[in-house]
């Protein structure tokens, strides 16, 4: 059980003369939650988009608990275990609340070929959904159309639904994005809770919040994985400080 | 939230009691046209239904739906030709027909979306409209005409005015029902889901090709289904059936009916077609009456009032008659 849950080698994706992601290596063991940092179009969100599908690798591998990945499509990588976040909100908006998790909950309750019985009366669903909005403390809000949502809600909507599809394993692409303080403090304490049961892989600027979660941090930029280590050693690295952290941020993170 | 007696739920069940009381209006005012026009609205009222089904419900904008009523209408045309009467052989023979075309359609149009979807859509339209054009032993361009309405082993008479209203009135319910239970259906969530957002249902687990393709036949099915009800009425079945233009008028009842509903469709049809029947002569009556001159000419011009009207129902009542009426009911 030593073995990593997700293995990414020798990943490359070219888009015209961009590297975007630049034979990318990363482990993310069992259990652990590693972060990715890096500068705006460092190759994050393309990154993520290679492990769930969304976008074809030139070269390299994905394996997500053993098996070779790398030509799934996204639904199922999604049956296996994988679900994502993401960093530009992407809801169901012309549905309630309730039913944008219901639904992703559906998607892991057998085939959906069934022509009859009414899905919203259907308890197996209601309640998985239900439960996925408590823990991201939007239950109060389950009947309201997703349109009604403020943005920081939108935010933890996107975490219930990736929740309600059982994961194995989260990619979480900018959680905390455009949110208030108060609102990023409780996203923070949310996945301090995940954490405990689930691998995690975030993507996220909000350094404070990084070092406060991860287990081991890689440093991205310019498609090119430039350190990986524990937040301890990422602080301490001249290479990162002077490509990324900057003075500034490094004050910070050393607190 | 949802109140049982809205302004839209009471001209619902108007509507329906009219549309089952047709044949006696008929008697009542002895004019036996309304049920043969009739008649007519409640079988493309079931095309519309369930062009609806992938357009409203699942963001599919085929512009080739009546390749159905073509396919339905020449499957019975075809086997009474050649003598086969049976409903219960020409009608399974028009359904299969039907969905296999959709099968081997959808599968290739689904692979596009947009604009794309609606142009390939409308390229197989015209595909098996040349094809019935080329159909020189079945009448080609001018049609054929059908002796034998449909037989029922003497179970139900088509021919009969009355009985065949009923028919397709029966038909047009059962579309609805099925319809209706299949939108709140799981089937349906992922249908109005892969509409919503193609990309998250991937995400979180939908191979959603395959249930569009799915949805996509149903909806060719049950056109066809009207389609051979048409013919049946008509007597008569021709290219024409499935020309682009009546793809458009199908596009036509569903918007200005509303596409957000199972319903609206069927107000769509009958809006549309009843204005079409009745807007000539209203032109050429309030136009004879303003310049004192026979004004038939002008009859040729309703279209030109048609079109604004609709345009106006695009512009400004989103969601269409329906979502006007619910409109109604909010304040
Ligand atoms: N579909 C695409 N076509 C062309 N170029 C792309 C595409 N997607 C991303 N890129 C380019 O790839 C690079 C990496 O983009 P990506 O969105 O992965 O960065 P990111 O690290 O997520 O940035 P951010 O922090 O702003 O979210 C950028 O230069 C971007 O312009
Ligand atoms: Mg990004």
């Amino acid at each position: 059980m030593t073995e990593a849950l997700l293995q990414v080698e020798g990943l490359t994706k070219r888009f015209g003369g961009v590297i975007a992601s630049d034979a990318i290596t990363i482990d993310v063991k069992r259990g652990e939650l590693h972060a990715i940092i890096g500068p705006n179009g460092a190759g994050k969100t393309t990154l993520i988009g290679q492990l769930t599908g969304e976008i074809t690798p030139n070269t390299g591998s994905v394996r997500f608990d053993g098996s070779d990945i790398t030509a799934l499509p996204t639904y199922r990588r999604s049956m296996l275990g994988l679900a994502r976040s993401f960093q530009i909100t992407s809801l169901f908006p012309d549905f309630s609340v309730i039913d944008n998790v219901a639904l992703a909950a559906q998607a892991h309750d057998g085939h959906s070929f069934r022509f009859w019985a009414d899905a919203r009366e259907q308890p197996e669903l209601r309640e998985a959904a239900m439960i996925a909005l408590k823990r991201v403390g939007l239950a109060d809000r389950a009947n309201l159309l997703v349109a009604k949502l403020s943005h920081g809600e939108h935010r933890q909507l996107e975490i219930a639904m990736a929740l309600a599809t059982k994961p194995r394993m989260l990619l979480l692409d900018e959680p905390m994005a455009g949110m208030g303080p108060d609102e990023s403090s409780r996203m923070v304490a949310m996945l301090k809770q995940l954490k405990q049961e689930l691998t995690i892989l975030l993507i996220e600027h909000d350094m404070e919040a990084v070092f406060a979660l991860a287990d081991r941090i890689t440093v991205l930029v310019y498609g090119k994985v430039i350190a990986s280590g524990t937040p301890d050693e990422i602080r301490a690295n001249a290479e990162v400080i002077q490509a990324y952290l900057g003075e500034r941020d490094a004050e910070a993170a050393n607190g | 939230m949802s109140r049982l007696f809205t302004v839209r739920n009471v001209v619902v069940v108007a509507l329906l009691i009219f549309l089952a009381l047709v044949p006696f209006f008929a008697v009542l005012t002895g004019n036996a046209f309304l049920t043969t026009l009739f008649t007519r609205i409640v079988i493309l009222a079931i095309a519309a239904v369930s062009l609806n089904l992938i357009m409203g419900f699942g963001g599919m904008v085929s512009f080739g739906h009546a390749a159905y009523l073509g396919i339905g209408g020449y499957a019975v045309g075809i086997l009474a030709y050649e003598k086969v009467t049976s409903a219960f052989i020409q009608w399974p023979v028009a359904l299969v027909a039907c969905a296999i075309f959709a099968l081997i359609t959808g599968a290739l149009s689904l692979r596009t979306r947009g604009v794309y979807f609606i142009m390939i859509t409308l390229a197989f339209a015209q595909m098996i409209y040349y094809v019935g054009v080329s159909l020189d032993r079945y009448g080609a361009d001018d049609g054929l005409t059908i002796y034998t309405r449909s037989q029922f082993a003497g179970l139900i008479n088509l021919s009969n005015r009355t009985v065949f209203y009923y028919f397709c009135f029966a038909c047009l319910m059962g579309t609805i029902y099925l319809v209706w239970r299949m939108v709140n259906s799981r089937f349906g969530m992922v249908i109005q889901g892969a509409r919503s957002n193609d990309r998250r249902m991937r995400s979180i687990g939908f191979p959603t090709y395959r249930y569009r393709l799915v949805c996509f036949v149903i909806a060719g099915v049950l056109c066809g289904l009207s389609g051979v009800l048409l013919a049946n009425q008509a007597d008569f079945i021709s290219p024409a059936t499935m020309h682009w233009t009546r793809s458009g008028d199908l596009i036509v009842m569903a918007v200005l009916g509303g596409m957000g509903s199972v319903i609206g469709p069927v107000m769509g049809a009958v809006a549309l077609l009843v204005l079409e029947e009745t807007l000539p002569h209203i032109i050429g009556a309030v136009g004879g009456f303003v310049t004192g001159k026979s004004m038939v000419a002008a009859k040729e011009y309703w279209a030109l009032i048609l079109g604004p009207m609709l345009l106006l129902v695009v512009l400004f009542a989103r969601g269409g008659i329906d979502g006007l009426l619910r409109r109604f009911g909010r304040d």
